[in-house]
């Protein structure tokens, strides 16, 4: 067992927890955060993306020892009170969504996506979003919701 | 608000009802309920063999691990071990003989899914491994079929082929589909009293696992209760094979008395589940220098895999959509239904259709290729006959149903225009010709689809709307939301009736509890049906406030109008709460059931014939695209799309339905390849090794756009029509593109096999006397 101690949404929080829970085990059943979904469990599709410090990254392609002393962003902890994320609100407005499954991660890396290039092209945020898989939408509207959203974020 | 009419009415673009949960993460899935501490998680061991027989069985290191609670085996079922949707032929845990790699062969109940994994290696099960089918190949070989091969036939196919002008005759292969749901098969069940069970499930059919639990429970349907919140994803893969999850977790649960869970990883969702069909159709076509099309015969074969599952009613589908969209006149198609030890297959968004399609539209393409015409001449010269056609030269579909709705001939020239089609071929053509490396293609597809179950029962529904005194609204209808939408439209609807804002409506779970006996979400109808009963329901409530009011202000029940969230009766003005609180204190019941069955409907199995759809939902699609000669590599450049949705209930929806159902028949027919290995074990069970389409796969310019004429000639909906399915099959303009494109590289016909991945263009190419290096060319 290892005593976990991290940053989450604001929060500190820790948690004795076995060596080799991974940090979406963490969050979703030892810390109750359901919003970060696992679609496939072998860090390909990301539904299951947060940030760490500020990066987004794939939370069942680490350990949640490996987050100790971290500041982990997830899902959840983006809005400000009741107001969307500019991200979320983007994805709400430009029907970025269908099943919702893959929406947490893939809000996620577009806010990412954004924070390291606030003006991305159309063929970059393609590029930037194949790690997160989505199989409702065809992909065109999260592109819409992307373009929206970096705008509001103020790119 | 008055004048400015509601919020979120029909016809509207209103954002899915659960858009603002699924971006703050607040959706509730299966695996994020809350649950007891004291739940237990079930996982799945399989059989490692494709057909083999169970010579012994010793799990009792599994059960004295640490963590393990219980170990449940076929013996462990009070009831019936049987899973299957219709022919019982579905152990939930095989019994003496395993026939598939993946079975499910027992079943781990433990603490934590942890202890569960590291037991799973501790089973000692003895296997005496015995032949197995694993091909559609071996299956036609050696006759192994699950039941008697059944033919659909019209006019006098084989005179008619032999009296033709011209012939030809070919093979196209298809390649099956994981449904890739990005929530894998999950279930929750929680034991009650009496012997009472509660599953929530991520299901398109709730009824059918409270049946199926009931009847391995060996208890009533009525000590069973499943709800269903919402799926991340199903697209038909939850149709059925939602049950085995869920009857291992009421098992466990009737077992320990604890809550149970069971929720499939990737792998394991991979192995345990049945795929689209993949197929295999040879056809005889006779025609003439025109390119019209007097006669085709069809040998469609099918992998089923070890049981039936629903392949009976997806061979049906496949023979009723082996026309597509042309009337012709002769035709014969005969479907074997392949019994293979692999997964069993099953429903999957055209459940059959697209694959049928398939067929036909390669039969077109090579006539065109023939004649040296441009396939879409040859198309438009077969189409069935517009609507506004005589009677008496209307078509008949080779299942005996008149095609009365035909709008191809409205939509294919308004697209062709609009995505400027012939100049682009002419453009590509002279591109092609120049020889290099890179080969651009095109095609126009259109697709006529049929929309009701086949199975003509299913065509049902039912809804339950409450009124509550303040006005708000309770709604509950036997569909299941998978993302589609459907939950958003029928609020939409219900809303347009009581003439009040979407928000006041209340989306519930899908809750056996609640709608009794519903059929699978599924066959593009749910909000045909769905939409249909809670009109139904909301309209017997209005028809009770209107006589009540009516009594109280002194005029006509007929005169009492609902309008902007007003209600108004005589010389009285109220708004609808004020309306629900008077019929409240008069004592009116404000709450009812509402129910529709799809009429005209009707079809005889055994003569493959009769009128199986109520209407048909048209488009069309042209796609371009680039492949590299040398490397097969290959990419859709633009696609442009013109769809009927009859009068869209929510054109943000359909749009999001279109986009989406393309881009995956896209990944179908191109990057999309399963693959089993000589043991029959499935190699491609991961998102490693399959690859459905990625955010840079969606063509680059995309141009979708609802047919705006559109209007459902049947008393549907609003005058909607289904949109589910129909548009997966608009990308078969992707396969026939690339077709297209290696046509330039010599003059055979291509003879492209789907799906068309890099390594089938590049032989192709090869083969057709191109470029480069053939994969395994000795």
């Amino acid at each position: 067992m290892t005593m976990v101690n991290l940053t989450l949404n604001g929060k500190q929080v820790s948690a004795d927890v076995p060596d080799n829970t991974l940090l979406v085990t963490f969050i979703r059943e030892t810390m109750g955060l359901t919003g970060t979904h696992v679609g496939c469990d072998t860090s390909q599709c990301g539904a299951c993306v947060v940030h760490v410090d500020g990066e987004s990254l794939k939370s069942c392609t680490m350990l949640a020892a490996g987050a100790e002393g971290a500041s982990v962003t997830t899902i959840e902890g983006i809005a400000d009170g009741d107001s969307l994320h500019p991200m979320q609100q983007a994805f709400h407005e430009n029907h970025g969504l269908q099943c919702g499954f893959c929406t947490p991660g893939m809000v996620m890396s577009a806010i990412e996506l954004v924070q390291d290039n606030p003006n991305p092209s159309e063929t970059e945020i393609r590029e930037g979003l194949e790690g997160n898989i989505c199989r409702c939408t065809g992909y065109h509207n999260i592109v819409k919701s992307v373009q929206a959203g970096a705008k509001m974020m103020g790119g | 608000m008055a004048g400015k009419g509601i919020a979120g009415d029909i016809r509207t673009a209103r954002e899915h009802d659960s858009a603002h949960k699924h971006v703050s993460g607040t959706a509730v899935y299966v695996d994020d309920i809350r649950v007891p501490d004291d739940t237990l998680v079930v996982l799945i061991g399989q059989s490692p063999h494709a057909h083999a027989r169970i010579t012994g069985i010793d799990l009792s290191a599994v059960a004295a691990a640490d963590g393990v609670v219980a170990v449940l085996t076929h013996a462990d079922i009070p009831g019936r071990n049987d899973c299957s949707p219709v022919y019982g032929d579905d152990p939930i845990l095989a019994e003496d003989v395993v026939s598939y790699a993946g079975q499910a062969v027992f079943a781990i109940v433990a603490e934590t899914m942890r202890a569960a994994r590291d037991a799973l290696p501790l089973a000692k099960i003895d296997y005496d491994p015995l032949a197995a089918v694993l091909t559609i190949e071996d299956a036609m070989r050696a006759g192994s079929w699950l039941g008697p091969s059944v033919t659909m036939e019209s006019g006098s196919p084989d005179s008619a082929l032999a009296g033709a002008p011209l012939h030809l005759s070919g093979r196209i292969e298809i390649g099956g589909q994981e449904h890739f749901y990005l929530e894998g098969q999950a279930a929750l069940a929680i034991p009650g009293e009496d012997g009472d069970m509660t599953l929530h499930c991520s299901t398109q059919h709730p009824s059918e696992i409270q049946h199926k639990a009931a009847d391995c429970l060996g208890v009533p349907n009525h000590a069973v209760t499943v709800e269903t919140r919402r799926m991340g994803g199903a697209f038909g893969g939850k149709e059925s094979q939602g049950s085995l999850p869920a009857l291992l977790a009421a098992l466990a649960a009737r077992r320990t008395g604890r809550p149970a869970k069971t929720v499939y990883d990737r792998d394991d969702d991979f192995m345990l589940t049945g795929k689209r069909h993949d197929f295999r159709i040879d056809y005889d076509v006779g025609f003439d220098s025109e390119g019209r099309i007097q006669a085709v015969l069809f040998e469609q074969a099918l992998r089923c895999g070890m049981s039936w599952d629903l392949s009976e009613a997806i061979a049906a589908r496949a023979m009723c959509h082996a026309d597509n969209a042309y009337h012709i006149p002769h035709m014969r198609v005969v479907s074997h239904r392949c019994r293979t030890h692999t997964q069993s297959n099953t429903a999957f968004r055209g459940f059959g259709g697209p694959q049928g399609m398939v067929g036909i539209e390669r039969v077109i393409d090579q006539v065109a290729h023939h004649l040296g015409l441009d396939p879409l001449v040859v198309r438009q010269r077969n189409f069935y006959p517009h609507k506004f056609s005589a009677g008496t030269v209307k078509g008949r579909t080779p299942y005996g149903q008149v095609v009365e709705d035909c709008i191809l001939q409205d939509i294919v020239p308004r697209l062709a225009a609009d995505a400027d089609y012939e100049a682009r071929r002419a453009e590509i053509e002279a591109f092609n010709r120049t020889g290099g490396m890179i080969r651009r293609g095109i095609a126009l597809t259109p697709v006529k689809f049929g929309i009701s179950f086949n199975t003509t029962f299913l065509n049902q529904a039912g809804a339950l709307v409450h009124v509550y005194s303040d006005g708000s609204v309770h709604l509950n209808h036997g569909g299941t939301e998978m993302g589609q939408g459907l939950n958003t439209k029928v609020a939409q609807i219900v809303a347009h009736e009581f003439q009040i804002d979407f928000d006041v409506v209340k989306i519930t779970a899908t809750n056996t509890g609640k709608v009794p006996n519903t059929s699978a979400t599924a066959a593009s109808s749910g909000t045909d049906l769905n939409g249909m009963a809670a009109q139904a329901a909301a309209r017997t409530i209005k028809s009770r406030m209107r006589e009540f009011l009516a009594e109280q202000h002194q005029c006509m029940p007929d005169s009492v109008t609902f309008a902007n969230g007003r209600v108004r009766a005589g010389g009285a003005q109220m708004s609808f709460a004020e309306a629900v609180k008077a019929c409240y204190l008069g004592r009116i019941s404000l709450s009812a059931t509402g129910f529709y069955a799809t009429p005209k409907i009707h079809w005889d199995k055994a003569r493959s014939c009769g009128r199986p759809f109520y209407y048909y939902a048209y488009g069309a699609a042209v796609t371009e695209v680039a492949t590299d000669l040398l490397t097969g590599e290959n990419r859709i450049l633009r696609t442009d799309i013109l769809h009927d949705v009859g009068r869209s209930l929510n054109p943000a929806i359909d749009i999001g339905q279109i986009e989406g159902g393309f881009v995956q028949g896209a990944g179908w027919l191109t990057t999309e390849e399963l693959v089993w290995d000589e043991a029959g074990r499935l190699r491609t069970h991961a998102p490693s090794t399959y690859k459905i389409p990625a955010c840079a796969d969606r063509p680059p310019v995309f141009n979708v756009a609802l047919f705006d004429d559109g209007e459902n000639t049947e008393d549907t909906i609003h005058k909607s029509k289904a949109v589910g399915e129909p548009p997966l099959m608009l990308a078969i303009s992707v396969l026939m593109a690339l077709s297209h494109a290696l046509e330039s590289v010599g003059d055979d016909y291509p003879m492209l096999d789907a799906p068309a991945t890099p390594e089938r263009l590049c032989l192709a190419a090869r083969r057709l006397g191109g470029p480069g290096i053939a994969l395994g060319d000795k």
